[in-house]
C-alpha cells in the first residue's frame, strides 16, 4: 500500500490503540499481544503505525540500521565499528520499520543466512541479514502467532530476551543487535499460546468487532471513502494523526522526567500478589506501562488512576490458567482492583 | 448481464470479474469436474486479454513463489540467475490455487499477505474437501470473500450446446429451474464497462447497514466479511448498469458472501417456524431426529415465536446460547438502530431472509444441531509432509533445494570434491574459460540436512454417551478431557473428541489446541439414546486414520464405554447384531494400527467390554467408580508411552 489506512480513523478499538500507542512510547514494555477474531483491525492498526511515528537517524551504510548516538560499547555491530573507526559517520533518516514476520516463514529468513549469491558469484562468505535485523529499533509483527511453528518460537524468545541475534551455522559466526518490539496477534479459538510466549509480551488486549451496527456501518464507510481515493481520505485525517505523532514525541520526552513513587510501587506488587502473577515481570509491566500512560496523557506523576488503566492489559495473560475455572482473566483482575484500591 | 440466468458459481465469477481486488477471491467448493473447468475458462475468457493468470502448485517453494535465486541455474551458469516469483507475475492477475483444502498455513499465509499488499491480484481457490472440516486455513477463507458449491446437480445440459454446435462448456450451466434463455458468458466489454461504472455506484448506507445486520445475525464477527458483501453488491449493481445498489444486489451479496460463512441461525425475521433446508437428506435426518433433538427445535420454535420483535428485527443473535459462541450482553444492538426507518427495515429483513435461504444444508443442519462448524480450525492442517527443521539430525542425504530445507555444507562438499578435477576437464572441453569459483558445485552435489521430526499426538476420546451411561460417568469423560488439554500447553499435543448416541456419531470437536473451544464442546455434550457402538468406532477410526495420513502424527484413541451395544451398523435394534458390528469395526482399527485404550466403564467389569479390546488390541483398564483423575492417569501413561 502506498498509503496506509490512517490510525486515527480506526473506528473503536480504543484499548488496542492505547496499548500501541504505549508500546511506541517506552519500548521497554516488552511488546503487545493482540487477541480476538480476524478481521477486527489488528492488522490495520500495526501498519497505520509504521506511517504514524517519527523517522529515526540511523547509521548510513550500516545494514541494521543501528542508532547513531549510541554507546560505542561492546553493543556496536561490526557495521558500526567498521564504520565509527574511521571518519565521523553520516546519517540517514529513515522510517521505523514495521516487519511481517509470515507464517511459515524459514529459519534462514528470520535469523539470516549465508549469502549464497555472492558465495556463489564472488566466493565470499558474507552474511545476509534475515527480519530479526530489518525489525531492530522497529517493530516485529506476527500475525496468527499461535500458529507459528515452534522452533521459531523459541527462537524469537531467545532474541527477544536478549536483544541481539546470535548465529552460529554454516561457518558463519557473528551477533548483530535486535532490538524490536514485538507485537503478535491471534485467535484464541484456534489454539493456544504456549505460556512462556505469553509471558514475553508485555501487554495483552483483546479485540472485538463493534456491537453497534452504527458503529460497523461506520467501518464500511470509512473503508469505502479510503478505497475510492486514499490520498484524499488521508489528507482527511493527516491533522488527527500529526496530534497522535507530536504525543508520542512529547511523551517519550516527558518519560525521562517522570518517576513512580514508592506508594504506587507498593500498589502495584499489591495487585500481583493478590492475582497470583507469575514472575515479577508483571510488577515490572505494571509500572512501565503506567509510567507510558501518564506521559501520553501529560501528567506530572503516576497515580493509582494510571495503575488502574493498565491493569489488566498488562497482567492478563500472566495468571496460571485454572483449564476448569471459566472466568476470564480479565474479571478476575478487575475484580481484584476494585477489592483492593476501592 | 442478467445475473439471475446463471448458477451462483458463475454469479459469483462474474462478480469477481468486475471487482478483483475488493472481493479478493472465490472459494470454489467442489471437485474436479467439466463444470469447474467452464467456470474458469468462461472467468478467463471476461478478464481483459493481459490480465496475468497463474496456476500455483501446492509445493512451490519460496524462491518460486516470492522470487529469488534460481539455485540449479546458478551453479550451472556459475553466476548468480534471478528467477521473478510467482505472486509478482501475477499482480494484478488471478492466482489459481488446485487443492486448497490441502494448503499450509505458511502458503496460506503468504498468499494472505500479498493479498493485503494491495497487489491487486484475486485467488481462486479449489477446495476439493470433502469432510466437513477438511477446508482451506482460515487465514485464506477470511480474505476470499466470496463462496460457491459447484454440484453437477445444479446444471443440465441445454439444447443450446448442441443446437450451435458451440462446444463451449458455459452452454451447459444454464440452471434447471431457470425458464430464462441460457445467456452468452460475459465479454470483456462488458466487464471494463461495469468496472467503469464501479467507481460511480455511490455508499448507501442503508444498504450497508441491511448487510452489517444480517451479517451479525448469522453470527460473522469480521468486519472484513462486511467489507466484501458490500462490495459484492456494488459490484452486482455495476454489472446491471445501475447507478445505485439495489435490494437485489444486497440480497445477492448476502447469498454469495454471507451465507455460506453463517456460524449462527438467524430468527426468520417474519416470525416463521424453522424452515427446513429443501434438500431430501435433511428429510432423511428429521425422522430419525432423536427426541432430545427435537425438543430442542420446539424450544427454539417457542423462542422464536415470543421472542421480542424488536430484538428479532434488528437480527439479534439466535435465542439460543449454543449457536452463538459469542453471545455476551455487549452484543446488544444499541439504541441507535431501534429508530430505523421502515424502509430500512424491510430491507435488512429481506436481505437476512435471502441469506437464510442460501445457508448451504449441510450448515444449516450443523447450526440447527448447535454445533457451530469450525472449518479450516488448525493453522497445521493440511499441512504436507515438511521436512523437520529442528531435532534429531539424521543422515544428509541428497536433493533438491525445497522450501525449509537446509543444505548440509560438509556433505555436499564431500560429494563435489572427487569430481573436481574432471569437471574442470570437462569445461575445457567444451571450451568454457576457466571457471571463477573455487569449487565446481553441480545441482547433483547438493545435500540437505534431514532431522526427526518432534511427533505430535491426537488423543481422540470417544465417548459413550447413550442413556446406560450413567450421567456422572459422561462428568468423568469431560473431567479427563479437560485435564488432558491443560497439559496440551505443556505438551503441544492436540485432543479431539467424538460422541455417540441414539443414531450414530458426531464430532464434537475436531482435533484442537484451544481450551475454549474444547470446553465450549465439552459443556454441549448431550446423553441419552441407545448405544450404536459400530458408528462410534467407525466414527473414530475415520478420523484416526485421517490424522495420521495427513500430519503423519501419532493418534491415541481413548474409548470410555460399557460396551453395551444396542444399536446395529445400519441403525437398527438388536443387541446381537450390534456387538458383531462393534466387533468388526474393532477389528478394522488393528488393523491399521491405531493405538488405543478402552476404560470401561460399567459398574463390574465387562467381559463384553474384554472382548472388544481384545479385538481392537486395546489396552484394557476398567473403572468401575472412576474419577476424572483416575481416568487422566490412565490416559496420561497410554499417551506417554513409547510406540509399539
Amino acid at each position: 500500500m502506498s498509503t496506509p489506512y490512517p490510525f486515527s480513523a480506526l473506528v473503536g478499538q480504543d484499548e488496542m490503540k492505547r496499548a500501541i500507542l504505549i508500546a511506541a512510547v517506552e519500548p521497554a514494555i516488552g511488546g503487545l499481544l493482540v487477541l480476538g477474531d480476524r478481521g477486527t483491525g489488528k492488522s490495520t492498526a500495526v501498519r497505520a503505525l509504521a506511517a504514524l511515528l517519527p523517522k529515526m537517524r540511523a547509521v548510513q551504510g550500516c545494514r541494521y540500521h543501528c542508532d547513531p548516538d549510541a554507546s560505542t560499547a561492546a553493543a556496536a555491530c561490526e557495521d558500526c565499528a567498521r564504520l565509527k573507526s574511521g571518519t565521523r559517520i553520516k546519517t540517514d533518516l529513515l522510517p521505523v520499520p514495521v516487519v511481517d514476520l509470515p507464517l511459515g516463514a524459514s529459519e534462514d529468513r528470520v535469523l539470516g543466512a549465508l549469502d549464497l549469491e555472492r558465495a556463489l558469484s564472488q566466493g565470499v562468505k558474507v552474511f545476509e541479514p534475515g527480519l530479526l535485523a530489518k525489525a531492530h529499533r522497529g517493530f516485529l509483527y506476527i500475525d496468527e502467532v499461535n500458529l507459528l511453528e515452534d522452533h521459531l518460537v523459541d527462537l524469537l524468545i531467545d532474541v527477544a530476551a536478549s536483544g541481539e541475534n546470535l548465529i552460529e551455522r554454516e561457518g558463519l559466526s557473528l551477533r548483530h543487535p535486535a532490538r524490536f518490539v514485538l507485537i503478535g496477534s491471534g485467535n484464541p479459538e484456534e489454539g493456544e499460546l504456549r505460556p512462556q510466549l505469553q509471558d514475553r509480551f508485555g501487554l495483552s488486549v483483546e479485540v472485538r468487532t463493534p456491537s453497534d451496527i452504527g458503529q460497523r456501518v461506520e467501518v464500511v464507510r470509512r473503508r469505502d471513502a479510503y478505497e475510492r481515493d486514499p490520498a484524499a481520505f488521508h489528507a482527511q485525517w493527516a491533522k488527527a494523526d500529526a496530534r497522535v505523532r507530536r504525543q508520542i514525541l512529547q511523551a517519550r520526552e516527558r518519560l525521562t522526567g517522570l518517576t513512580v513513587g514508592d506508594d504506587v510501587l507498593h500498589r502495584a506488587a499489591e495487585l500481583c500478589v493478590a492475582v497470583q502473577s507469575d514472575g515479577l515481570r508483571g510488577e515490572l509491566t505494571l509500572m512501565r506501562a503506567a509510567r507510558a500512560l501518564a506521559a501520553l496523557e501529560g501528567d506530572a506523576a503516576v497515580t493509582l488512576d494510571h495503575l488502574r488503566e493498565v491493569a489488566v492489559p498488562a497482567l492478563r495473560h500472566r495468571l496460571r490458567r485454572n483449564p476448569l475455572d471459566d472466568t476470564a482473566s480479565g474479571e478476575r483482575i478487575e475484580r481484584a482492583v476494585t477489592e483492593l484500591w476501592c | 448481464m442478467v445475473l439471475s440466468a446463471w448458477p451462483p458459481a458463475w454469479q459469483a465469477a462474474w462478480l469477481l470479474a468486475v471487482d478483483p481486488v475488493g472481493l479478493g477471491g472465490l472459494v470454489l467448493r467442489g471437485g474436479a469436474s467439466p463444470f469447474r473447468d467452464a467456470l474458469l475458462a468462461d472467468l478467463r475468457q471476461a478478464l481483459p486479454p493481459a490480465t496475468p493468470w497463474r496456476r500455483l502448485p501446492l509445493n512451490v517453494d519460496d524462491e518460486r513463489l516470492l522470487g529469488g535465486l534460481d539455485l540449479g541455474l546458478s551453479l550451472a551458469a556459475g553466476r548468480p540467475v534471478h528467477q521473478a516469483g510467482l505472486l509478482a507475475e501475477a499482480a494484478g492477475g488471478v492466482v489459481v490455487l488446485p487443492m486448497a483444502e490441502r494448503a499450509d498455513a505458511g502458503l496460506a499465509g503468504r498468499l494472505a499477505a500479498q493479498l493485503e499488499a494491495g497487489a491487486g491480484m484475486c485467488v481462486v481457490a479449489l477446495d476439493e474437501g470433502l469432510a466437513e472440516d477438511e477446508t482451506l486455513p482460515a487465514a485464506l477463507t477470511e480474505r476470499l470473500g466470496l463462496m460457491a458449491t459447484l454440484t453437477a446437480t445444479a446444471m443440465v445440459p441445454q439444447e443450446r450446446a448442441a443446437a450451435s454446435g458451440s462446444t463451449s462448456a458455459s452452454a451447459l450451466t444454464a440452471p434447471a429451474d431457470s425458464t430464462a434463455p441460457p445467456a452468452p458468458p460475459m465479454t470483456v466489454a462488458e466487464v471494463l464497462a461495469a468496472r467503469a461504472r464501479l467507481a460511480a455506484v455511490p455508499c448507501d448506507a442503508e444498504v450497508v447497514q441491511a448487510l452489517c445486520a444480517t451479517a451479525a445475525a448469522l453470527g460473522l464477527n469480521s468486519m472484513r466479511t462486511v467489507w466484501q458483501a458490500w462490495c459484492a453488491a456494488r459490484a452486482a449493481a455495476a454489472l446491471a448498469g445501475r447507478e445505485a445498489v439495489h435490494q437485489a444486489d444486497a440480497e445477492l451479496a448476502a447469498r454469495l458472501v454471507l451465507a455460506p460463512r453463517a456460524r449462527a441461525l438467524p430468527q426468520a425475521a417474519d416470525g416463521d417456524a424453522q424452515q427446513t433446508p429443501p434438500d431430501a437428506s435433511s428429510a432423511a435426518s428429521d425422522a430419525n431426529e432423536s427426541p432430545e433433538k427435537e425438543q430442542d427445535s420446539e424450544r427454539r420454535r417457542e423462542a422464536d415465536a415470543d421472542a421480542d420483535a424488536d430484538a428479532k428485527a434488528e437480527g439479534a443473535p439466535d435465542a439460543d446460547p449454543r449457536n452463538d459462541p459469542r453471545n455476551d450482553p455487549r452484543n446488544e444492538p444499541s439504541d441507535a438502530s431501534r429508530h430505523a426507518e421502515t424502509s430500512v427495515q424491510a430491507l435488512q429483513d429481506q436481505t437476512l431472509a435471502a441469506a437464510r435461504a442460501a445457508i448451504p444444508p449441510g450448515l444449516l443442519e450443523s447450526l440447527a444441531g448447535g454445533v457451530p462448524r469450525t472449518g479450516g480450525g488448525s493453522g497445521r492442517k493440511g499441512a504436507p509432509a515438511r521436512p523437520a527443521q529442528s531435532g534429531r539430525p539424521l543422515t544428509p542425504r541428497r536433493g533438491p533445494m525445497r522450501r525449509g530445507s537446509r543444505i548440509d555444507l560438509l556433505a555436499t562438499l564431500r560429494a563435489a570434491v572427487p569430481w573436481q578435477r574432471l569437471r574442470e576437464a570437462e569445461r575445457a572441453q567444451q571450451g568454457l574459460p576457466p571457471a571463477t569459483t573455487a569449487l565446481l558445485l553441480r545441482r547433483d552435489d547438493l545435500h540437505l540436512k534431514r532431522f526427526r521430526r518432534p511427533q505430535e499426538t491426537t488423543t481422540v476420546f470417544v465417548v459413550d454417551a447413550s442413556g446406560s451411561q450413567a450421567m456422572s460417568r459422561l462428568a468423568e469423560a469431560k473431567g479427563a478431557v479437560e485435564l488432558l488439554l491443560a497439559d496440551c500447553y505443556v505438551r503441544r499435543d492436540r485432543v479431539a473428541l467424538l460422541a455417540f448416541r441414539g443414531a450414530g456419531a458426531e464430532l464434537l470437536l475436531s482435533p484442537t489446541r484451544s481450551l475454549a473451544r474444547a470446553r465450549r464442546a465439552l459443556s454441549s455434550l448431550p446423553g441419552g439414546g441407545g448405544t450404536p457402538l459400530a458408528a462410534g468406532i467407525e466414527a473414530a477410526w475415520l478420523l484416526g486414520c485421517r490424522v495420521q495420513a495427513r500430519e503423519g502424527g501419532r493418534v491415541v484413541l481413548v474409548f470410555l464405554t460399557d460396551a453395551r451395544a444396542n444399536i446395529a451398523r445400519d441403525g437398527s435394534g438388536g443387541r446381537l447384531q450390534a456387538a458383531q458390528d462393534a466387533l468388526s469395526a474393532a477389528r478394522r482399527l488393528r488393523t491399521d494400527g491405531l493405538r488405543s485404550l478402552l476404560i470401561d466403564t460399567s459398574s463390574r467389569p465387562e467381559p463384553a467390554a474384554l472382548v472388544l479390546a481384545q479385538a481392537m488390541g486395546a489396552r484394557y483398564v476398567p473403572l468401575p467408580h472412576g474419577q476424572a483423575a483416575q481416568v487422566y492417569a490412565a490416559v496420561s501413561a497410554a499417551v506417554s508411552a513409547p510406540a509399539v
